[in-house]
């Protein structure tokens, strides 16, 4: 079942600049993790805002299930927000320095509607719980914590309301080394234990291989290379995939 | 002979203990690396070596660059050797030039400090350029910073760092904010480079796979303190200490993830 | 005790003065303000006149009193007005973006070019001279300085990731200003709006010295000032004292935003790169 989809979609910033993202198609398929690959200014961030809802397209389509995704059409837009949830990039940036933790993952929850009270409050502390951080967290700021606690409550907010698509953007670039291991190695418990798929935007291809069976490569706004992640990583076909690949630097 | 040698140095900032008793040495043409996470000291070692503490922050022990003692040093003294003795090149290339200056000018200042005047430093500025494979030379000297790219950048880094003709290279983490494509240029290039001009070379990152390319003896520092340290051979292959194992193994991990992908 | 903390008790002390000098008026003066029985100019310190006297004999001392309290309602209210005012539309703006945007943008550097006094002045002229013409008029013209600052720091917050989460979190535009904007700019606004109520009062003052504020004897210092000119050799106290007084509070509210901006920037804590 296809829970997402673009359909020949083009992200213009202006009319003379080219294009950020130019005839992008592909589909979030139900149980099927995806990896988004690429380098910076590949587009990564435009299929993320896109997927997200956060922007339209200047042509083509967003599509939500069957349907194109109305932006303004708050029905719609409620239920999608609730399907659709993110993980960002900085765990320094995307926790509000000025709220303590029980307001920032409570936050999907009350702005969608979903609960209010103590079923917010249970609801919260259960999501805490399946990212491994303790029950009192929820008063304190997000200072407080380390930058694998803070992309946990990151996940955390994320996973409150139940989506059914998990996006994440670069999910643990901005950690440390053995902190990576065991944030991939959550989301990846997370992913398997519910009815959750993972649509991941990275350019760590180590990552990439743990986490997801099917990968798209981006090259400057254009798909370049699509397929199963063991094909595109294994036997690349795309020169700048083969590029990419062979840059990878490994352990002698 | 020696160019760099550290022993017992200590930074410390007001009762906390940031390097601790930090000790080795470099000669001509070697290369080490400073391998850790964040918290670990690597980056203030390196600050420390070239006398860049930030303020609030104190540094015992010693530190001889070239002959010259940096610990307790006068700004005159660490200004006269900094450039000469020793060069940095920073992770972040956006930060490292000065976003109102033309590159041109950037690179001129150092060169015009060894003493060379006019048609002499447009020469130097041109080799350097074409040294770090920024083939457009005069269109990159004119531009302004903001209008290259990353890597771009980062190479008009490393030539303004090579522009003193430094007999130590410090790089803190030269790739990690870049691509990877980039990366793998830009390490064969700072491979290339000391190899040619036989300058020492200190290399920090977090990336052990990174580290290997360049360099072949590393400190695996911890919190301060120096956890393990030898031939990056035998790091990989023997770790002593838990920490170092683990390191090792965190990489590992995501290296079998992808050659299992790669022959599935 | 750290300097900065040293900053801020002292600026809460002097304005605190004034501010109670203030209230004081409001139940009590040592003399009836229209009671002119004191004889002309007498020296300071005659007969339960602490300064003297002015030049139709009312006690100097009360009408300094009643210029504290104006000089506090003309700060308080020209701040007040300036930050609703201000706030609404500087986050108004934060959200415009394309043409629009830079309409705004122009515009309010348009309004704040633009002298205040001469603003004021304008404004006031129009109308009988009182104290709210007077404060309304300033409060307004200083709205355009705090709409600006408000929608840099505006921009700024809706920009991040912790707006761009919030947004997927299905919070909408009101949602995320009330609870993510404002949360995040209020220290750097207060701050500049602590700033803004000396500059209040010295425009108050100077207006009023001009003449375009309420005559005595519900005069504020400035226009004691003015009225104390012709007779400044004889009676300097007249002069002196007014001029004292506005120098405290300015200084005190200065004081006190230095001392926040110290207390609340989040910025001033330094990190460490290990």
């Amino acid at each position: 079942m296809t829970l997402l989809s673009l359909d020949d979609a083009t992200v213009a910033y202006g009319r003379d600049a080219p294009a950020a993202l130019a005839n992008a198609s592909l589909r979030v398929n139900a149980g099927e993790n995806l990896a988004i690959v690429g380098e910076s200014g590949a587009g990564k961030s435009t299929i993320l805002n896109l997927l997200l809802g956060l922007r339209a397209p200047t042509s083509g389509r967003v599509l939500y299930g069957d349907r194109p995704l109305a932006r303004r059409d708050r029905t719609m837009m409620r239920a999608f927000r609730r399907d659709v949830q993110c993980v960002f990039q900085d765990p320094y940036a995307s926790l509000d320095p000025r709220r303590r933790v029980a307001a920032i993952v409570g936050e999907p929850i009350r702005s969608l509607g979903i609960a209010r009270g103590a079923a917010l409050a249970e609801r919260v502390t259960t999501a805490l719980e399946r990212v491994g951080l303790p029950a009192d967290a929820t008063t304190r700021f997000p200072h407080e914590f380390s930058g694998g606690q803070r992309q946990r409550i990151a996940i955390a907010r994320a996973i409150v309301c139940e989506p059914r698509v998990l996006l994440a953007d670069e999910p643990v670039s901005a950690l440390d080394v053995t902190t990576r291991v065991k944030v991939v190695d959550l989301i990846s418990e997370l992913v398997a234990s519910s009815d959750m798929t993972l649509v991941m935007v990275s350019h760590d291809i180590g990552v990439v291989a743990e986490l997801c069976e099917q990968t798209i490569v981006l090259e400057r706004g254009s798909i370049v290379e699509r397929g199963a992640t063991s094909d595109v990583l294994g036997a690349p076909r795309h020169p700048y995939t083969r590029k990419l690949m062979s840059a990878v630097p490994r352990l002698p | 002979m020696t160019l760099l040698a550290l022993d017992g140095l200590t930074v410390r900032a007001g009762d906390a203990v940031l390097v601790d008793d930090l000790s080795f040495s470099l000669d001509e043409g070697e290369r080490i690396g400073l391998i850790g996470e964040s918290g670990s000291g690597k980056s203030l070692t390196a600050l420390a070596i070239l006398g860049l503490l930030p303020a609030g922050l104190a540094a015992t022990g010693s530190i001889r660059l070239d002959g010259t003692e940096v610990v307790g040093a006068r700004e005159r003294t660490l200004n006269r050797i900094r450039g000469r003795a020793a060069a940095p090149v920073f992770q972040e290339p956006r930060t490292a030039l000065d976003p109102l200056m033309r590159i041109g000018k950037q690179i001129a200042e150092p060169i015009r400090r060894r003493g060379l005047r006019g048609g002499a430093i447009d020469q130097a500025m041109r080799r350097l350029l074409a040294q770090v494979a920024l083939d457009d030379g005069s269109r990159i000297a004119r531009a302004f910073p903001h209008e290259l790219s990353g890597g771009q950048r980062q190479r008009v880094a490393i030539a303004i760092a090579l522009a003193a003709e430094p007999k130590v290279l410090l790089a803190d983490e030269p790739t990690t904010a870049l691509d990877v494509s980039v990366q793998a240029e830009i390490l064969a290039l700072l491979d290339e480079i000391a190899a040619a001009r036989r300058m020492a070379v200190v290399f920090v990152s977090h990336d052990l796979a990174v580290v290997s390319r360049v360099a072949s003896r590393a400190l695996v520092m911890r919190r301060g303190q120096v956890v393990e340290h030898g031939g990056i051979q035998a790091l990989l292959a023997s770790p002593q200490h838990d920490y170092t194992a683990g390191l090792i193994a965190s990489a590992r991990r995501f290296e079998n993830a992808l050659e299992r992908q790669m022959r599935s | 005790m750290t300097r900065r903390a040293v900053t801020l008790r002292v600026g809460i002390a002097l304005t605190a003065l004034i501010a109670l000098i203030a209230l004081v008026s409001l139940v009590w003066l040592p003399h009836g303000v229209s009671d002119t029985s004191g004889g002309r100019l007498a020296p300071p310190g005659t007969d339960g006149y602490l300064f003297g006297t002015d030049r139709l004999g009312r006690d100097l001392a009360s009408q300094f009193m009643i210029g504290a309290r104006i000089a506090m309602v003309t700060g308080i209210g020209a701040v007040a007005i300036a930050a609703v005012v201000g706030v609404v539309c500087g986050i108004v703006a934060a959200f415009a973006e394309g043409w629009f945007d830079d309409t705004l943008a122009g515009l309010l550097d348009v309004l704040i070019a633009f002298p205040t006094l001469l603003l004021a002045m304008l404004i006031v002229a129009a109308q009988p001279a009182s104290i709210w013409t007077a404060v309304l008029a300033i409060g307004l013209a200083q709205s355009a300085i705090i709409a600006r600052l408000t929608r840099i720091l505006a921009k700024r917050v809706l920009q991040s990731s912790f707006v761009a989460a919030a947004r997927t979190s299905g919070t909408g535009s009101f949602g995320i200003v009330v609870g993510h904007v404002l949360p995040n700019i209020w220290t750097t606004l207060a701050v500049s709006l602590a700033l803004q109520f000396g500059l209040a009062v010295l425009a108050e003052a100077s207006l009023s010295y001009l003449g375009l504020g309420a005559p005595p004897p519900n005069a504020s210092w400035g226009r004691l000032l003015q009225e104390a000119q012709q007779t400044v050799l004889v009676a300097p106290m007249g002069a002196i004292v007014p001029g004292l007084l506005i120098v405290v509070l300015v200084i005190g509210v200065n004081l006190i935003a230095d001392g926040l901006r110290e207390k609340l920037d989040p910025t001033a804590r330094g990190r460490i790169i290990a």
